[in-house]
């Protein structure tokens, strides 16, 4: 809402500068966007001619002297209306000014000292194109005899509109009064109401019109009046710069007036062409299927049977509260007009507006609800209005059907513990009391059985107020936030809820990062396109629903139109888009939520799992000393899901996985280690074909999923390790063995064999090797065994018999011997 | 004979102080101390020989031989210092090149909405506030109607709501906010309740440099008896000081959201100028009696913040869309 200070200073003295009023009406609750400023300038101020001579060397030239209050100035000027003992504008030397012979728009200049046909000017006397507040440089501006000598020149002609973000429940805001209301409660000023007074004329409105509200749920109250012998022109300049400093195209001097008066109250009115309502009957009532209707704006509305329309016996003539009918329109030949000032539902007003799609000023209003006492208020001022500038009779009366009178919340009963029970502080009473008094509150002291406090009656323009709360804030918002004490929660703290999700997530995070991946997130919508790059692993029986995606209804492009079933796409998209133009590593993971439709029909919301994705590609190391200079590979992935299963204290096993995003036989899936062998993720080298599909500068990549649902529940709320259990306290002793398999064998195994043996503590692969030295098909394996017991130092002997037991059962089931 | 033991004892002095001046390397001072402090060196013979002199002068020459020990032994620890220092000095500073760069392992790193996610449910989780999530895809009851935002009403346009599904009886949209945890956490949990709630959540807007469709946003909300908009600034108070230092002010200004009444927007002083930082307010009687309580007996605030944005002021990060973008050149930096 823009609100001009000139039109605000009509209502409500300001006495404070501009910024200054914005500032306090932000912090108030209507925050200022921005001011716009016209006719202030710089080193413009008010002077005073003190004399006026003839240039010696210029017939149309004059010498002006000048008091501007610190001094008398010699002006050279052309003027021809410059006179002795006016008040004008004077700039001083260094005031910039619009160039009034440039063609481009808005071209200023410095005024410099100079010399003007030989005599030197100090200053000039201004025109109104000069100072950039209208078209004329015939002549200089004269101001008022009023001015005084030496003010800024914004103080007198310029003005300063302040463009407010209304927030929805001040719809009285939306009207240049209530604007006031609040700076006058701000600033301690009062509030000038305007006149409501007319003089009417004529018969009774009674004789001359009828209204019949038939659907009184939407139309709580109609009020209508009837002026004859308009007489339809532009309107006076006055009302035309009213509506355009708002930015608002004056029309006929009828439709400005309601127009204004919407502006200045917040309610809006509509004119009908009296002459053209069929029986001078009006109607309102719900509109029957697919009726049509053309608007204002020449266009065929069809509406349902929840639009309200009002209507004459015969057909539309008006869409209630959003738009007039073309029917019944003023126009230049319009003589007699009917005026209404109703109220209407504001959720059925906002339902068909948006309906058809229509945000009219009016819609803006009644949407947020108003009160039916403004409708009265409203169409008397509006009367005044059209009187003044469209001449004409009022019929003496107002038509008021209200429906729903009596319908509406009159006080609300606010007691002094209620504003410190919300507050935490308690306000002097005397403050309370001064402070509703000054936003227009009407209130008495409460009934003792009731409490120490207030009725508080809601006044005809607050549609905002219903329950204490409402006037807690009015009091908080007046008297301001800034001395409220800062204090603690007391009382009891909430008992802790076990298996936070957030928690989890971290030491599955923190596991990654650790190993030197970065946390990504991506948009939780995305392109089919891009799903398609890499699909989703084929869904679980039973577990995770359909695998359709679910789409949006109204996605912000078609990039985002489809929640995401899985990570991989987004994941490998991120971890592509990095290889051109990232040099080192890109080792990538997200962890979020997957969406797929739900089996059960009676839940209305979709699976929303969270999984966890990682994608591996690039070089292993960005600094190439004293590193292998390999680019990522399987082991790369299955170290890093290896890890975060250590953080969690998981025991896992891999076996072999056919997935499409997956080269074939270059993928695991990862199960707990148990009887139940939980699926909890999958490993793999990306299928070439798939990564391609990235455009990638990149050669392959690795990727892992886990289940962050599975792991979730296997953790539980246990921590890394189940039990302590006291460390050794005999020496080990270290055993290598170098053995030769068929290149077939998975090392897996033979650690398996070594670890099973009773004696051995653990086993570990130091190398592998295939190729020179080693037989066709072959390959060696070298393992490290440490042997170890609980109970005595172990004799080499001993050892030696386990190390036998061992190399036996490597042949036996593996075919894996002993390395000559 | 008590004087040439004295004249002996100082010559003896002098002696061991110049072989001592021209011992350089350790095994030379070693072979000093062996000489004159050793067991078996020159003053150990001196003094096992004091026992054989007449007894008026054993004690005189006793004192005299342990005083020339302990100045010898002092010279020769002296002189060993000295040693130690010259052979550091001869050595080269730059024995191995300490420029190469370290082995180290490579370091992985947070998402810069998690870890400012993760700075600010610290401070809340200090003070008794217990992290909770929600669904992303929400149902219309929790993330509108039960927060005091019917059908139809202008509150609406505050949030541009992306529809899952806006004709099934149930209608289904992706959360616009957090604040649909406030009822389900209310639903499930008599007072007192002090919960933090993040998450991601959308909107229907272009995207520009301050705008994305897709943010997180920390919810915080705290009812019981007795909890007022005084607790909300000191609570709020402290979370300024250790989000953003210890000598920022707050400020509370009147702001409109349908679930809470007064509602405030919160700005912190940021460089010279208030920063708006989050929305605010006491919770509306109205979502407390939805959920079952008595707004009689209790009061509570609500918070909600976007951690982007806390984290483009803390960072001084120009465009919002930085972070969904997933550059390594961006993510690196934090």
């Amino acid at each position: 809402m823009k609100i001009p200070l000139s039109w605000l200073r009509e209502y409500v003295d300001v006495n404070i500068d501009v910024d200054e009023l914005a500032h306090r009406l932000t912090m108030a609750g209507n925050e200022v966007d921005s001011i716009e400023r016209f006719g202030h300038t710089d080193n413009v101020a008010v002077g005073k001619v003190l004399r006026v001579g003839p240039h010696p060397n210029a017939d149309r030239l004059k010498l002006v002297q000048v008091d501007d209050g610190e001094g008398v100035h010699e002006v050279v000027c052309g003027a021809p209306n410059v006179a002795e003992g006016q008040k004008i504008a004077y700039a001083s030397i260094g005031a910039e000014l619009f160039d009034p012979y440039s063609d481009e728009p808005g071209k200023t200049r410095r005024l410099r000292r100079s010399k003007i046909r030989g005599v030197e000017s100090s200053g000039m006397v201004c025109s109104e194109k000069e100072l950039g507040i209208g078209d004329d440089h015939d002549g200089i501006i004269v101001l008022p005899e009023s001015a005084v000598v030496g003010t800024p020149i914004g103080d007198v002609i310029g003005d300063a509109v302040l463009d407010i973000e209304l927030t929805p429940n001040r719809p009285d805001c939306l009207g240049v009064v209530g604007v006031a209301r609040d700076v006058a409660a701000l600033t301690g000023e009062t509030l000038r109401f305007p006149s409501l007074e007319y003089e009417t004329d004529g018969p009774n409105v009674d004789e001359l019109a009828k209204v019949t509200v038939v659907d009184g749920d939407l139309s709580p109250r109609y009020l209508g009046a009837v002026i004859r012998n308009v007489k339809i022109g532009p309107s006076p300049q006055w009302l035309q710069e009213r509506l355009l400093a708002i930015g608002e195209r004056p029309i006929n001097n009828i439709v400005d007036a309601t127009n204004f008066v919407m502006f200045e109250l917040g309610q809006p009115l509509h004119a009908f062409d009296y002459d053209k309502v069929v029986d001078r009957h009006v109607i309102v009532r719900r509109a029957t299927q697919g009726e049509i209707l053309t608007t204002l704006d020449g266009v065929d509305r069809k509406l349902d049977t929840e639009s309200l329309l009002i209507a004459d016996p015969e057909r539309g003539i008006g869409l209630a509260g959003i738009m007039g009918g073309e029917n019944t329109e003023i126009s230049e030949t319009t003589d007699n007009i009917f005026l209404e000032s109703a109220n209407f539902n504001p959720q059925n007003n906002r339902r068909t507006a948006g309906m058809l799609g229509m945000r009219s000023e009016a819609t803006l209003r009644f949407e947020k609800g108003l009160r039916a006492g403004l409708a009265e208020v409203a169409i008397k001022r509006c009367l005044r209005i059209i009187l003044e500038v469209a001449g004409g009779e009022v019929a003496p009366g107002l038509i008021d059907e209200w429906p729903g009178k009596g319908s509406e919340q009159e006080y609300v009963d606010l007691t002094r513990d209620h504003i410190s029970r919300v507050m935490g502080v308690e306000y002097p009473i005397e403050q309370v009391k001064s402070t509703l008094n000054a936003l227009g509150f009407e209130i008495e002291t409460l009934n003792q059985n009731i409490g120490d406090g207030w009725r508080v009656a809601i006044p005809y323009w607050r549609s905002d107020i219903a329950i204490p709360e409402d006037l807690v804030e009015e009091l908080a918002r007046i008297i301001g936030y800034d001395d409220l004490p800062a204090t603690v929660v007391a009382g009891r703290v909430p008992s802790w809820e076990p298996g936070a999700k957030h928690l989890f997530r971290q030491r599955v995070v923190d596991a990654l990062t650790a190993v030197g991946m970065r946390q990504t997130i991506t948009y939780a919508a995305i392109a089919d396109e891009l799903e398609e790059k890499a699909p989703p692993p084929p869904p679980r029986p039973g577990s995770d629903g359909v695998a359709d995606g679910i789409k949006l209804d109204n996605p912000v492009s078609g990039q985002h139109a489809t929640l995401r079933r899985s990570l991989r796409a987004p994941t490998l998209e991120s971890a592509a888009r990095n290889t051109r133009t990232w040099r080192g590593p890109v080792a990538l993971f997200e962890t979020g939520l997957v969406f797929a439709s739900n089996p059960d029909p009676d839940e209305a919301l979709p699976l929303q799992n969270e999984r966890l994705t990682g994608v591996l590609t690039g070089p292993r190391n960005d600094t190439l000393w004293g590193r292998d200079t390999d680019n990522f590979d399987f082991y790369d992935a299955k170290g890093a899901v290896e890890h975060v299963l250590e953080s969690l204290g998981i025991d896992a096993q891999f076996i072999p996985l056919e997935d499409a995003t997956y080269a074939q036989g270059m993928a695991a899936e990862v199960v707990t280690n148990d009887r139940r062998g939980t699926p909890i993720g999958t490993i793999g080298v990306v299928d070439t074909a798939i990564w391609e599909r990235f455009d990638a500068e990149s050669e392959g990549a690795v990727m892992f999923e886990l289940d962050m649902e599975a792991l979730r529940s296997i953790v539980g709320d246990k921590t890394r390790a189940d039990n302590y259990a006291p460390y050794p306290r005999y020496p080990d002793s270290q055993r290598d063995l170098a053995l030769v398999a068929d290149a077939g064998v998975h090392v897996g195994d033979a650690i398996r064999i070594c670890e099973q043996n009773r004696l051995v503590k653990s086993a570990s692969v130091f190398d592998v090797y295939e190729g020179g030295g080693v037989g066709e098909g072959k390959k060696s394996i070298g393992i490290r065994v440490i042997y170890q017991s609980d109970s005595r130092t172990l004799t080499s002997e001993q050892v030696s018999r386990a190390e036998e037991q061992i190399l036996r059962r490597l042949e036996h089931e593996l075919g894996v011997t002993l390395r000559n | 004979m008590a004087e040439s033991a004295a004249a002996s004892t100082q010559e003896l002095e002098r002696a061991a102080l110049d072989s001592l001046a021209a011992a350089k390397s350790e095994t030379e001072l070693e072979d000093w101390r062996i000489a004159y402090l050793g067991r078996r060196g020159e003053l150990s013979v001196r003094l096992r020989s004091v026992g054989s002199l007449p007894a008026e002068q054993r004690r005189e020459a006793g004192a005299s031989l342990n005083r020339l020990k302990s100045r010898l032994t002092t010279a020769f620890d002296e002189a060993v210092q000295t040693a130690s220092q010259s052979g550091r000095e001869t050595a080269p500073l730059d024995a191995i090149d300490i420029t190469l760069p370290g082995r180290r392992s490579k370091l992985g790193g947070l998402h810069p909405s998690e870890m400012m996610m993760r700075e600010i449910l610290e401070v809340f989780n200090d003070m008794g506030f217990q992290t909770v999530e929600g669904p992303i895809v929400e149902l219309e009851k929790y993330n509108f109607d039960m927060l005091n935002v019917p059908p139809d009403h202008p509150a609406r346009d505050l949030q541009d709501t992306l529809w899952i599904d806006r004709k099934s009886r149930d209608k289904v949209l992706l959360r616009t906010q957090t604040s649909p945890m406030q009822i389900r956490t209310m639903e499930k949990q008599k007072p007192p309740v002090r919960i933090v709630s993040p998450g991601l959540c959308f909107r229907h807007e272009a995207t520009d440099a301050t705008h994305e469709w897709q943010f997180h946003q920390v919810e915080g909300l705290a009812v019981d008896e007795g909890v007022t908009m005084s607790d909300l600034k000191g609570t709020l108070y402290e979370f300024t000081r250790r989000i953003f230092g210890t000598q920022r002010k707050i400020r509370f200004r009147c702001d409109y959201f349908p679930f809470v009444e007064p509602g405030v927007d919160v700005s912190v002083d940021w460089n010279g100028r208030w920063v708006e930082i989050m929305g605010a307010g006491m919770v509306h009687p109205k979502v407390l009696e939805g959920v079952g309580y008595d707004s009689s007996k209790y009061t509570g605030f609500a918070f909600g913040m976007g951690p982007e944005r806390i984290a483009m002021l803390r960072y001084n990060i120009e465009d919002i869309r930085h972070f969904f973008s997933n550059d390594l050149r961006f993510l690196s930096q934090f």
